[in-house]
C-alpha cells in the first residue's frame, strides 16, 4: 500500500492516490469499507485513455491481482472470471478449446472488470453488441458490503447501470462471460482501399451484413479528393477448411509475441503534422489497390499495437488523447464535415478508425448507439486542438451523437447530460445503491458524474 | 481536475482584484472554468470583477481575505477546497509599495515584505496542503524579474519577491509526487494599476500578456514562467553583470 501517480493510457491529467492491491474479495471488502472521504473507484490495466480509473487524494483498486479464471464449461462457452483477468488471459486460455472472448477490442490488455464498466465493443459491434451483452451474470460488491449477484432479467436497472457504468456503482468481484464458438484462431481478411470517404462509407454498407468484423483505416490528413482515403477491412473467423494444411495441424494456435518495448525516451512532437503526413500516407499505399483476401493472426488483426509494449510513450511525455464519437446513420453530412475539418487544419491522428455500430446497448451510460463510428489519436500539444475538439463536440451533439466516456479526457458536464438521455436513471440508481458518493473517480468528479 | 488539454475548471484566486489576476481569470473562463473564487479585500474592483466573470456563465463567488491577516488564512482559505476541488489556485497579491518612501519609513517596508512574502507563504503553505489532499492541482505563484536581480530602485519590493520566488521553487520541488505543481511566473515591468505613473522598463509586458504566460504555462505544467519569454535570456545576463557595471545600468534606468 502506498501512493502513487496514475494516468490513463494517454498519460495526460496525472493524480496522486493510494493504490490498493486486494487478491480477495475480502480485501475488496475491508478496502471499499475502510475508504475516506475521497472515496475509492477500481482500476484494471489503465487502458482508459483518460481519468476514470483514477482518484485523486483517495483510493484506487488496482485488481489486475484478482485474476484468476474461477469455472469453464466447454459445452455451453460459459466461463467464471475475477475481475482482473485480462481478455489475453482469456484468450490463451480458452483458444485450445475452441473459444474466443465475445467481444474483443483494439488491445487484448484489458480486464473483464473494465470491459463491464466501460462496456467495450469491437469491429464486430455491428453483428455482437458491446461486451455487456455477453455477461451472463455479475456479482457486485455495493458501497454498504452487501454482494448482489447481477442479471439482466433479475436486477435490469443495476445490471445496466453498471454495465458502461465507469465502476461507479461498485466493484465487480467475478463475472459470467458468454465466449463465443470458433474453428479456428485465424481470421479471414478482406482488404480493399478506398479513395475517398463516399467509398470508405460505401464499402462498409454494402458488406457489413455479410462479415462479422469490419472497419475502416483513414489517412486522417489527406485533403481535397483524397479527403478520407483509407482502407476497408472486413472479417470473418476462418473455418478449418480456410487453413492451408499446414496451418490445420494446430488450427487453434495463439502465441502472440511482443516485438518489442517502447523505450520512454521521445520528445512530445515526434508524432506531428508532417510525420503523420508520411506515416499515414505510406500506410494508404501498403493496402492493396485492388480487394485482396489473407488469413490474419488474432494479435496482427485485432490488436496490431499490442505487439509494441507501452506504445503510447511515442507521444512523449505531453500525451495524447483519443476521440471517439458516434453519430446517427442519417448524419454523414457531420462525419464528413468533421472529417474534413480536422484534415484542413491539420491535426495528425495516426490511428484514425471509422465503424458502423449496430443497435444501442441498453447501458444507461454505454456509449454504442447505432451509426458511424470515427476514432482520432491526437497529440494534446496538436496547435489548435482544443478548439477544435469544442467544434467538433458542438457538431456531435447537434448531430445527436455522443463521445465515448472510456476515452473521454476532456469533454464538458453539460455536454454529458446533453449526449446521453439515460443519464438520470444511472444517477437515480447510483443514489439508491452508494448515496455517499463511495465510488468517485477523477472522471465521475470532473463531469458531475 | 485539468483536463487532458491543461484547460481547468475552477480556479481560486488571491488578490482576485488585481489586473493580473482578472485577466488570467477571464481567460481561463473563456476557455473551460466553470468554477471562480475571488479571494480579496472587498471593493468596487472586486465586485466588477466577478461582474465581468460571471458573464462568461461561470459560477463566482468573492471571499473576504486579507493578505496581512496570517491567522487567518487557514479559517478562511481551508474551506473553500471542501466545497470540491480547486485545479488552480493563482496567488496574485502583491504591492509595489514606494522605494524612497519605504527607506524613509521601515515600517512601510515592513508592510511591503509582510505583504509579498509572509502573506504569500502563510496562504500558500495553506492551499498546498488543501492541494495535497486532492491529489492534483496548480499553484500559482507571481513572483517578477525583480526577483531575479533587484536594483536600488526596486529592492525592498524585489527582495520580497525574491524572497517568495525561492520559497515557490523550494514549495514546487517538495511536492514532487503528490499530484501537485507549483509554476513561478516572473513577468518583467507590467503595465497595471500597481505601476501607474511608474517609469516604464525596456520589455515591460501588459497584464494581458502575462495572462497569455500563465494559461500557456499551464497547459504544459511548466515550473517557470517568464514573460516576455525572451526576457529570461536579458536577465540571465543582467544577473551575471559585476555590480559596478550592473549599478551603471541601473542608473540609467532610474
Amino acid at each position: 500500500m502506498g501512493t502513487e501517480r496514475l494516468t490513463g493510457w494517454g498519460r495526460t491529467s496525472p493524480s496522486v492516490a493510494e493504490v490498493l492491491r486486494p487478491r480477495t474479495r475480502e480485501d475488496v471488502a475491508e478496502a471499499v469499507a475502510t475508504a475516506g472521504p475521497r472515496g475509492i473507484v477500481a482500476r484494471g490495466l489503465g487502458r482508459s485513455y483518460g481519468d476514470p480509473a483514477q482518484n485523486g487524494g483517495g483510493r484506487v483498486l488496482d485488481l489486475t491481482g484478482m485474476n484468476r479464471i474461477l469455472s469453464v464449461d466447454l459445452a455451453s462457452g460459459l466461463v467464471v472470471v475475477e475481475p482482473g483477468v485480462s481478455l489475453q488471459q482469456l484468450m490463451r486460455a480458452m483458444l485450445p478449446f475452441g473459444y474466443f472472448v465475445p467481444v474483443s477490442p483494439g488491445t487484448r490488455y484489458v480486464t473483464v472488470g473494465g470491459a463491464i464498466a466501460c462496456d467495450i465493443h469491437g469491429k464486430s459491434h455491428h453483428a455482437d453488441g458491446s461486451f455487456a451483452r455477453h455477461v451472463v451474470s455479475m456479482d457486485l460488491l455495493l458501497a454498504d458490503g452487501d454482494v448482489r449477484t447481477l442479471t439482466p432479467e433479475t436486477e435490469p436497472g443495476l445490471f445496466w447501470a453498471t454495465a458502461g457504468g465507469m465502476g461507479l456503482t461498485g466493484v465487480v468481484l467475478r463475472a459470467t462471460l458468454r465466449m463465443l464458438p470458433v474453428e479456428t484462431s485465424r481470421i479471414l481478411v478482406e482488404t480493399t482501399r478506398v479513395a475517398d470517404l463516399d467509398e470508405a462509407m460505401d464499402r462498409m454498407t454494402e458488406t457489413d451484413a455479410d462479415h462479422r468484423f469490419s472497419v475502416a483505416s483513414l489517412d486522417n490528413l489527406a485533403t481535397g479528393p483524397s479527403l478520407g482515403r483509407g482502407w476497408v477491412e472486413s472479417g470473418d473467423f476462418a473455418a478449418l477448411a480456410d487453413l492451408p494444411p499446414k496451418q490445420r495441424e494446430n488450427p487453434l494456435a495463439f502465441q502472440p509475441k511482443p516485438l518489442a518495448a517502447m523505450p520512454d525516451l521521445f520528445p512530445s512532437g515526434l508524432l506531428n503534422k508532417r510525420t503523420v503526413r508520411l506515416l499515414n500516407a505510406a500506410n494508404y499505399r501498403r493496402a492493396p489497390q485492388h480487394s485482396h483476401t489473407h488469413l490474419a493472426s488474432i494479435g496482427g488483426f485485432f490488436h496490431p499495437l499490442d505487439a509494441i509494449h507501452g506504445w503510447n510513450r511515442v507521444y512523449g511525455a505531453a500525451g495524447f488523447l483519443q476521440y471517439q464519437f458516434v453519430v446517427p446513420f442519417d448524419a454523414a453530412a457531420t462525419l464528413r464535415r468533421i472529417v474534413e475539418r480536422v484534415a484542413v487544419q491539420r491535426a495528425p491522428s495516426f490511428v484514425t478508425v471509422l465503424k458502423r455500430f449496430g443497435p444501442a446497448s441498453p447501458g444507461y451510460l454505454s456509449f454504442p448507439t447505432e451509426g458511424w463510428t470515427l476514432t482520432y489519436d491526437f497529440p494534446t500539444r496538436t496547435p489548435g486542438l482544443p478548439g477544435l475538439l469544442r467544434w467538433m463536440d458542438e457538431k456531435v451533439l447537434e448531430a445527436g451523437g455522443r463521445l465515448y466516456l472510456a476515452k473521454d479526457s476532456r469533454m464538458s458536464a453539460a455536454d454529458l447530460e446533453a449526449m446521453y438521455p439515460r443519464l438520470e436513471d444511472f444517477r437515480k440508481v447510483r443514489a439508491e445503491v452508494d448515496p455517499q458518493g463511495v465510488f468517485v473517480s477523477d472522471q465521475s468528479r470532473r463531469l458531475s458524474l | 481536475m485539468k483536463d487532458s488539454l491543461g484547460s481547468v475548471q475552477s480556479l481560486l484566486v488571491l488578490g482576485g482584484s488585481s489586473d493580473i489576476a482578472v485577466a488570467t481569470a477571464r481567460k481561463l473562463a473563456q476557455d473551460k472554468t466553470k468554477r471562480i473564487i475571488l479571494a480579496a479585500r472587498p471593493s468596487d474592483r472586486l465586485n466588477a470583477a466577478a461582474t465581468l466573470l460571471r458573464s462568461y456563465g461561470g459560477e463566482v463567488r468573492t471571499v473576504d481575505f486579507d493578505a496581512l491577516d496570517f491567522s487567518s488564512h487557514e479559517k478562511v482559505l481551508a474551506p473553500l477546497f471542501e466545497e470540491g476541488d480547486i485545479d488552480v489556485v493563482l496567488l496574485a497579491f502583491g504591492v509595489l509599495g514606494d522605494q524612497a518612501d519605504d527607506e524613509r519609513d521601515p515600517l512601510a517596508a515592513a508592510q511591503v515584505v509582510q505583504t509579498n512574502y509572509v502573506g504569500a507563504v502563510t496562504s500558500s503553505l495553506v492551499c498546498s496542503q488543501a492541494l495535497r489532499k486532492q491529489g492534483h492541482g496548480s499553484l500559482v505563484v507571481l513572483s517578477s524579474v525583480a526577483a531575479e536581480r533587484a536594483r536600488k530602485a526596486n529592492f525592498i519590493y524585489g527582495s520580497s519577491k525574491a524572497g517568495l520566488d525561492a520559497f515557490a521553487q523550494g514549495l514546487g520541488d517538495s511536492l514532487v509526487g503528490t499530484g501537485v505543481h507549483v509554476m513561478v511566473v516572473r513577468p518583467s515591468f507590467v503595465d497595471t494599476k500597481m505601476t501607474t505613473g511608474r517609469p516604464k522598463a525596456p520589455m515591460s509586458t501588459t497584464a494581458e500578456a502575462v495572462a497569455d504566460g500563465i494559461v500557456e504555462g499551464l497547459r504544459k505544467n511548466a515550473e517557470l514562467v517568464w514573460v516576455p519569454a525572451q526576457v529570461r535570456y536579458a536577465m540571465s545576463t543582467l544577473r551575471h553583470l559585476p555590480r559596478p557595471v550592473f549599478r551603471k545600468l541601473a542608473e540609467k534606468q532610474g
